[in-house]
């Protein structure tokens, strides 16, 4: 089942100068293509101005596209009565995490959301418990979220949009500004919203090891989808990903450079345990010493 | 010898209930066009530190010497300094506000005193050091991609001229493309004017590929300050201070648990491919001894 089908879409940036004529347009969305199946972990990657984020907030109706139609849960975002529905269907969780939360306590900001559609004050409370247990928050609830790492600040963030039970959430570079730790929380975090409460999760990033376990990659350049496929398949296409000013993880660019340089190893290796199965046929058994080993 | 900490400490809130130690007996020695790494968690110190090197933030006790002169002493002249020891903010480009770029980046050296002419001249070299050409000069800042604007920014602090460039994240938010290019225009800074470079990261892989040596904090404490190699072999230590070790390192590791001849030390994909061409080119030189 589709949870988000984008047809046809274009969107512009529109500049007007203080007569509000027209000073510049600029095509961000260019007959844009996507589906996503429901419960599916699709990443986006592209450079930066690839037009990933217009995208992102055409999912819950911030942005409504120039032409086309963008359905999200089976409901057009060009429809203002279901811009509700729409924005609890799919949660946003953005770069920064000092600019999303807005109360003084953190069991307070995750249930700002329910709050304001009018959930009952219980129900409220049963989703604020369920939300912050389910990022693994729920120890802080009665803390101040300024004493809080920005890992932790983002799994907030996050748990204030599972509060408005979403079926699917958009997340777009929520990493950008954390430390490895603070990355690897969230990242686990959000796999185990999409593989244990079926959440269909959207993540664009710029960290190319982020994209490794996805479904689903999805490469976006000049404002249209110009590759998508399974991290293997995609990563595969070294070349490709750099003349889109992309890169692939680092022990992938490893196994590519060992195999242009005439080793024996096959395609699109995303991980450790891969390469280190594949290299060990190969290299096992010397030694970098001058004349180790006995076997002369 | 260019900047030194001298049991530098800062303490927040001191003397309240909520008092805490952001650094905590700090001493080290940057020697001049260095290229130091600084990492550690969210909340290690970081940016405390350096505020501290530029005079912006004032220690508890302890101090810093740049060029052998206490900085904290009376009479310093901190404008002064701040024009030797850049920073460079994360974000920087929320920090761009004139209607072009030249402007911008003349903004600096202007308020440094010098004439209108002289802050061009300088402008104009920063911008190009830091790989913005001529057609930019008349653009709004604003309009620019996220790559450039930040490039912009550090124009900015490069049209001062310092002797040390200290930059905070530079990287962040930026595409693989942007993240290459902001780090390969450091490396040139560093290369051909001998700026003396501190830089604040979160990637590991890119602390092990330009780095002379690493600065680590942690809790506010100054755990390693040695060459990057050195202080990777800490790999678990690390972690648990929140950090990690290259992703090429823990492969090094895990080919060496194998039972591969390969030097865990090695931190990015270059070394790797060599170490590894290596022993596998001696291998098939065994094999044909062996067939012949």
């Amino acid at each position: 089942m589709k949870i988000i089908d984008a047809a046809h879409v274009f969107f512009d940036y529109v500049r007007r100068d203080e007569n509000d004529n027209i000073e510049e347009v600029s095509h961000a969305l260019r007959d844009l293509n996507l589906t996503i199946e429901k419960g599916s972990f699709v990443c986006i990657l592209g450079h930066n101005g690839s037009g990933k984020s217009t995208f992102a907030k055409l999912l819950n109706g911030l942005n409504l596209p120039k032409d086309g139609e963008v359905f999200v849960a089976g409901m057009p975002t060009s429809d203002e009565s279901k811009l509700l529905e729409i924005r609890e269907a799919a949660g946003m969780v953005f770069q920064n995490p000092d600019n999303q939360i807005i109360a003084n306590v953190v069991e307070e900001d995750v249930g700002f959301g329910p709050e304001n559609i009018g959930v009952p004050t219980e129900e409220i409370w049963r989703r604020v418990e369920a939300s912050l247990s389910a990022v693994g928050m729920l120890s802080y609830r009665m803390k101040s979220p300024n004493r809080l790492s920005g890992g932790q600040k983002q799994r907030v963030a996050i748990a204030g949009v599972m509060a408005m039970k979403p079926a699917c959430i958009i997340l777009d570079e929520p990493t950008a500004m954390l430390d490895p730790n603070g990355r690897k929380d969230v990242m686990r975090t959000v796999h185990e919203l999409n593989e244990r409460d079926g959440i269909t999760i959207v993540h664009i990033t710029h960290y190319m090891e982020e994209a490794v376990d996805a479904d689903r990659i999805v490469v976006m350049d000049g404002g249209r989808v110009v590759m998508d496929g399974t991290p293997r398949e995609i990563f595969s296409q070294v070349e490709e990903l750099k003349a889109l000013s992309l890169c692939v993880p680092q022990v992938t660019e490893l196994a590519y450079e060992l195999k242009c340089a005439g080793l024996p190893l096959p395609d699109g290796i995303l991980t450790r345990e891969e390469l280190v199965k594949e290299l060990m046929p190969l290299i096992s058994g010397t030694s970098s010493a001058e004349d180790g080993g006995d076997g002369k | 010898m260019s900047i030194r900490c001298e049991k530098l400490t800062h303490i927040y809130q001191q003397g309240t209930a909520m008092q805490s130690y952001a650094l905590r007996d700090i001493s080290f020695e940057i020697e001049d066009g260095e290229f130091i790494g600084l990492i550690g968690h969210t909340g290690s110190g970081k940016s405390t530190l350096i505020q501290h090197l530029n005079g912006l933030m004032r220690p508890s006790s302890g101090t810093v010497y740049f060029n052998g002169e206490d900085i904290f002493a009376e009479g310093y002249d901190l404008r002064a300094l701040r024009g030797r020891v850049g920073l460079v903010f994360q974000y920087p480009e929320y920090q761009l506000f004139e209607a072009d770029v030249l402007s911008d980046v003349k903004y600096g050296p202007k308020n440094m005193g010098l004439t209108d002419a002289e802050a061009e001249e300088r402008a104009k070299e920063a911008l190009k050091l830091s790989g913005l050409s001529e057609e930019f000069y008349e653009r709004s800042p604003f309009e620019l991609s996220g790559g450039q604007k930040r490039r912009a920014a550090i124009a900015g602090v490069l049209a001062m001229r310092p002797q040390v460039l200290i930059l905070d994240e530079p990287t962040a938010g930026l595409d693989p493309k942007g993240r290459d290019e902001i780090l390969e225009t450091v490396s040139e800074l560093h290369k051909k004017q001998h700026t003396t470079i501190l830089l604040v990261s979160h990637s590991m892989e890119d602390i092990a590929q330009y780095a002379d040596r690493l600065l680590v904090l942690n809790e506010g404490n100054l755990c390693y300050f040695d060459r990057p190699k050195r202080v990777f072999q800490y790999y678990r230590e690390l972690e648990r201070m929140g950090l990690s070790a290259p992703q090429i390192t823990y492969l090094m590791h895990e080919l060496k648990d194998e039972g591969a001849d390969v030097d865990t030390s090695i931190g990015t994909v270059a070394e790797a491919k060599d170490a590894i061409l290596a022993l596998y080119e001696k291998k098939q030189a065994g094999r044909k001894k062996q067939v012949n």
